[in-house]
């Protein structure tokens, strides 16, 4: 570890442990603590990774988890970052991006293809001709990218959790520090977030330990106060809602007020090659010294923009870096006292000077410096070379202002100290520190108490009052860090290569706006998302359009405005899956299930083909006795005064005459008139009601009579029986047989009549029988308690085996129902659909003082636009049979549409309902385009297809089987 | 994510409610003209400012009114049905 530094106070490496790992094949020593960067850059290894457009080398430029040029492969993760994550003992890495390791990466070729790749290239060659596109697709889809996915995921879940707290305070640097310690002290439930490592942030390399050690104390004794290390505070929602990602978990925090104490990110100065290995921030060289006692190079060259280059001088210096020049942008002697240290210190300062190009073979080697004319350019006349291998920038900073920005804040460009700054906050939003405009540390920790003391007041506590210190009157960051080079290789935006000359084309091109630029250049759109080239973009845009900052104004950084593993994002597929009382026997005989909104249904009972199971369990309801779950169906009891009222006014038909004991149809529209839902309703009581809804509509239509409840003011409660009751419809001539012996209930004709409703035990469960014509023949819907369904459902199907009770599913079901020709609401209806248009004038009366829908309806009554009309085909139809939504054809134009079809084997027919034109209601075929564009003409016929008069529901006319022809 | 205060359940995270669109008070069915109720059932005004919102809190059933600016995204009040409606009967 040739560049191993000897101890430095507060450092944050362990000399006691050292741990050994590999990179690229070779074997290296580093201490614990070490980030994968600094232990290579302590072992000599300067070149860390390749760039990802050009494959240029790069080295540390941030060391403050942006280096985004520098991220690892190891064996079990990719697009590690090297200058945050710490090195491991036997680790094998890697640089992600390279042909052949960083050394000698074949993909280098690319820089020197670099002339020939503007900005836009992709965007304008390879579109044409397209057919050419998949080719160069695939070409360019293997050259992009970084790392490499294990695509053998080893089902590793992160955790998320949820928390609380009333403050958060976000960074632990001097001002987060103070503001937090402030607050936590006087009372409330502070939570301190920061990205590194350890908290501290500048105070760890930038300032001194003391008032560290002493914050950090005092933070230690307050169990009020929860300080989290290595967790970026990703984005603002909300109401303060603030995902925190943790190595090991994503937090959802909701804060009742945030501090925002994130710094500032440093920025580079934008001049030739810029990139090479060598070429750093000055606080990156700064975090190298002093947390992992690191030299950063042997001799430097400082660029000066502010007074923190001057700091960083002395500070390299007494690590044993040699000063080789030190170039100040403006005049030193602004510098005052710092200016005189540095010349005690006998570091020769250069004023009005800049680095016009970086120079060396892969790696910095020299830097060649110009002298500035008046306006603030290199004069090439000027030039001299410094060899050097190292070359520190400290120009000028950004503010980390991502979660201000997403909270709503309102920021400006401020001249002093030359970035933009909080303007206007939100309410429960507060900012402090660097991000604040706030520099020198006193300051700063002033800027934090008073931020405390404003959050306080905020959340209704008292204790600090303290003023806002006021920004410093010294420019921090230079107004242009801009140098060009004729020679080019002047980069913006480190992240994907792209140079000055790119942001000057597409300018030029017309993207001359900071969101046009970005989406056309991608300035900013890389793995660091513009930390350390937006500020430097929107200088250039705001000089090439003569703009103000202000008027050029920054790109949002929305939320996650920091890269974050996806298994962080990725949530638990949570679909719920409603299994009904009788879910076990289905699935003990052979049920295949399908969904049915949220539950699942038998479709028909297996074994055999499809097509069989459904056409003998059709068959079974039409001869014999079976049985189906309809446990789906909503069911909702409406009990109270206005009971009768309420009814009416929800369903289109009147349901305040419906006799106890007795049911009837209930259609429901909505204000416009459109079918929303339908069920049977049954009443008890006069003042006591009970409705079911279609399965999908059971959760919506109660909410929806949860609100017309309260928009009436009526005087009646809605209970949701749904899960309470379970349901099941047997059917069949032979139903009675099976029912009677397991109830005292009498169910012959008189005494218990079509339409009529029940209550009664079966099989010693208290049951609510509906006799209903829900599928078209005898049949009883049997609700009971779910907890006893299965009994019930049980011994139906025990007491039915003499008479070869089977049970149906779904699909017997709706072609059951299809016979009779009942819609299906959402299926033969759509958005628009009226019961006019349904052909259920019958369902509306309008004689009642009003219901939902009812003036809508008398508008439409006369204007229906649709219809449904029933078509038939012979069973034995030659070519392809329509499909449920082909086209109706009428004259070249669409007519309409088939809504439901299906066999009958009851009729040996398919049977089909089409949604038509009006112009067709008394068309005597339909025109329906079906698979292969093959015309079929259907003849219209009238509905319902089975039994038209309803015989067999209502009578006991139906012991014979119907004639029907064989069928294959 | 959003945070609304429910006048009986108290302050919950907009997950546990559902929208329910405008709240408009229903003009008299047998009074107004075609165009009038057309207007109701259909047109609503998409411009951004302070309105009233039907809202639900779903896991108890509690429909109530909320006065919210959606320009700010911001609810200013939240009131139960029948105040709601008192207010509009008042004023």
């Amino acid at each position: 570890m040739a560049r191993r530094l000897p101890p430095q106070p507060g450092e944050w490496i362990d000399r006691e442990h050292t741990v050994r790992f590999t990179f690229e094949g070779r074997e290296y020593p580093a201490f614990a603590g070490d980030t994968i960067s600094s232990a290579l850059l302590a072992n000599g290894v300067r070149v860390l990774g390749r760039s990802f457009k050009y494959h240029r080398p790069r080295g540390v430029f941030s060391a403050a988890n942006h280096d985004t040029n520098v991220l690892f492969q190891s064996e079990t993760d990719f697009n590690i970052r090297g200058d945050v994550t710490a090195v491991e003992d036997g680790m094998k890495l890697a640089a992600v991006n390279t042909a052949g390791g960083v050394k000698r990466d074949r993909g280098r070729i690319m820089d020197s293809l670099s002339p020939m790749l503007p900005v836009g290239f992709y965007y304008k060659t390879f579109h044409r001709p397209r057919a050419l596109f998949p080719f160069w697709e695939k070409r360019i889809r293997s050259m992009a990218g970084l790392g490499r996915v294990d695509t053998a995921w080893n089902g590793g879940r992160v955790p998320k959790r949820h928390a609380f707290c009333d403050l958060l305070v976000v960074g632990a640097g001097p001002s987060g520090l103070s503001a937090a310690v402030a607050a936590a002290e006087a009372g409330v439930n502070v939570w301190l977030v920061d990205e590194n490592a350890r908290p501290g942030g500048s105070f760890n390399d930038q300032e001194a330990n003391l008032q560290r050690d002493e914050l950090l104390h005092r933070a230690h004794e307050l169990h009020n106060l929860t300080i989290l290390t290595d967790t970026v505070a990703a984005g603002w929602y909300a109401d303060h809602y603030i995902p925190l990602v943790t190595p090991e978990a994503l937090i959802r925090l909701r804060a009742r007020a945030v501090i925002v104490a994130a710094g500032v990110y440093e920025q580079p100065a934008v001049f030739r090659n810029n990139d090479l290995p060598g070429v750093m921030l000055g606080n990156a060289a700064r975090r190298l010294v002093h947390r992992y006692g690191v030299a950063p190079c042997e001799s430097t060259v400082i660029l000066a923009g502010n007074s923190d280059a001057y700091r960083s001088a002395l500070e390299l210096q007494a690590a044993g870096v040699a000063i080789r020049a030190l170039l100040d942008l403006e005049d030193p002697g602004t510098r005052a006292d710092l200016f005189a240290d540095v010349q005690a210190a006998d570091i020769p300062v250069y004023g009005r000077c800049a680095v016009h190009s970086a120079e060396g073979n892969g790696i910095l080697e020299a830097v060649t410096v110009c002298e500035l004319d008046g306006e603030g350019r290199a004069k090439p006349d000027t030039a001299r070379r410094i060899d050097c291998d190292g070359l520190l920038m400290s120009v000028g900073y950004a503010p980390a202002a991502a979660l201000l920005y997403q909270s709503g804040a309102g920021m400006t460009f401020a001249g002093t100290p030359g970035q933009f700054v909080p303007e206007s906050l939100p309410p429960g939003v507060f900012a402090c520190g660097r991000v604040n405009g706030v520099f020198g540390l006193q300051a700063r920790l002033d800027d934090g108490l008073a931020a405390a003391g404003e959050a306080l007041a905020y959340l209704g506590r008292s204790g600090v009052q303290h003023a806002r210190p006021g920004r410093g009157r010294e420019r921090m960051s230079h107004p242009w860090p801009v140098f060009p080079h004729p020679k080019g290789k002047v980069f913006v935006d480190l992240d994907e290569d792209l140079q000055l000359k790119d942001l000057e084309r597409a300018a030029a091109e017309g993207f001359d706006n900071i969101e046009l630029l970005k989406r056309y250049s991608t300035v900013g759109m890389g793995p660091s998302q513009g930390k350390h080239a937006n500020m430097n973009a929107v200088r250039i845009l705001a000089r090439l359009t003569g703009r103000t900052i202000d008027r050029t104004g920054t790109t949002t950084a929305r939320p996650f405005h920091h890269p974050v593993p996806v298994g962080h994002l990725a949530g638990r597929r949570l679909r719920p899956e409603r299994r009904t009382a009788m879910h076990g026997w289905h699935k003990a005989h052979g049920a295949v299930f399908m969904p049915a909104g949220h539950w699942l249904r038998p479709k028909y009972y297996g074994p055999g083909p499809e097509e069989e199971a459904i056409r003998a369990e059709v068959l079974a309801v039409r001869e014999g006795v079976a049985m189906v779950d309809v446990s789906t169906l909503g069911k909702v009891e409406v009990i109270g005064p206005d009971a009768a009222r309420f009814m009416d006014q929800l369903y289109t038909l009147k349901l305040s005459t419906v006799k106890i004991g007795r049911t009837r149809y209930a259609l429901m529209v909505d204000e416009a008139g459109v079918i929303i839902d339908d069920g049977v309703c049954a009443r008890w009581a006069d003042d006591h009601f009970y409705v079911t809804t279609t399965t999908t509509g059971a959760e919506i239509i109660f909410r929806h009579m949860q609100r017309l409840i309260g928009e009436w003011q009526l005087n009646v409660d809605v209970i949701n029986r749904t899960h309470q009751m379970a349901s099941m419809n047997i059917a069949g001539p032979l139903t009675r047989e099976v029912l009677q012996p397991l109830t005292d209930l009498d169910l012959s004709q008189e005494a218990f009549p079509y339409l009529g409703a029940r209550q009664a035990l079966v099989a010693g469960v208290p049951a609510w029988l509906f006799r209903v014509g829900f599928v078209g023949e005898l049949g009883y819907e049997i609700h009971v308690p779910s907890a006893q369904a299965r009994h019930v459902w049980v011994s139906l199907m025990a007491a039915g085996e003499a008479y070869g009770i089977r049970p149906f599913g779904v699909e017997a079901q709706r072609q059951l129902r299809l016979e009779k020709a009942h819609l299906i609401v959402g299926q033969d209806t759509d958005g628009t659909s009226s019961p006019f248009d349904a052909n259920m004038n019958w369902a509306v009366k309008f004689d009642k003082p009003f219901f939902q829908g009812k003036r809508s309806l008398e508008i439409l009554k006369e204007r229906a636009s649709n219809r449904l009309l029933g078509f038939r085909l012979p069973g034995n139809h030659p070519g392809p049979v329509p499909e449920e939504c082909h086209l109706v054809i009428h004259d070249g134009d669409i007519a309409g549409r088939v809504t439901s079809i299906g066999y009958s084997p009851s009729l040996d027919a398919w049977v089909g309902l089409a949604m038509v034109d009006r112009a067709l209601e008394d068309a005597d075929t339909l025109s329906i385009r079906a698979a292969g564009a093959v015309m079929v003409d259907a003849p219209v016929v009238p509905t319902p297809f089975y039994d038209p008069e309803g015989l067999r529901q209502k009578l006991e006319t139906a012991h014979e089987p119907v004639a029907r022809e064989a069928s294959a | 994510m959003k945070l609304i205060h429910c006048p009986k359940v108290g302050t919950r995270p907009a997950s546990e409610f559902v929208y329910g669109g405008l709240w408009r008070p229903m003009p008299d069915p047998d009074a107004c003209s075609d165009t009038e109720w057309c207007h109701y059932v259909f047109h609503r005004d998409g411009a951004p400012g302070v309105q009233r919102e039907w809202w639900c809190h779903a896991p108890t059933g509690m429909w109530f009114v909320a006065e919210r600016d959606t320009m700010k995204d911001e609810f200013l009040r939240t009131m139960t049905v029948a105040e709601a409606m008192r207010e509009a009967t008042d004023g």
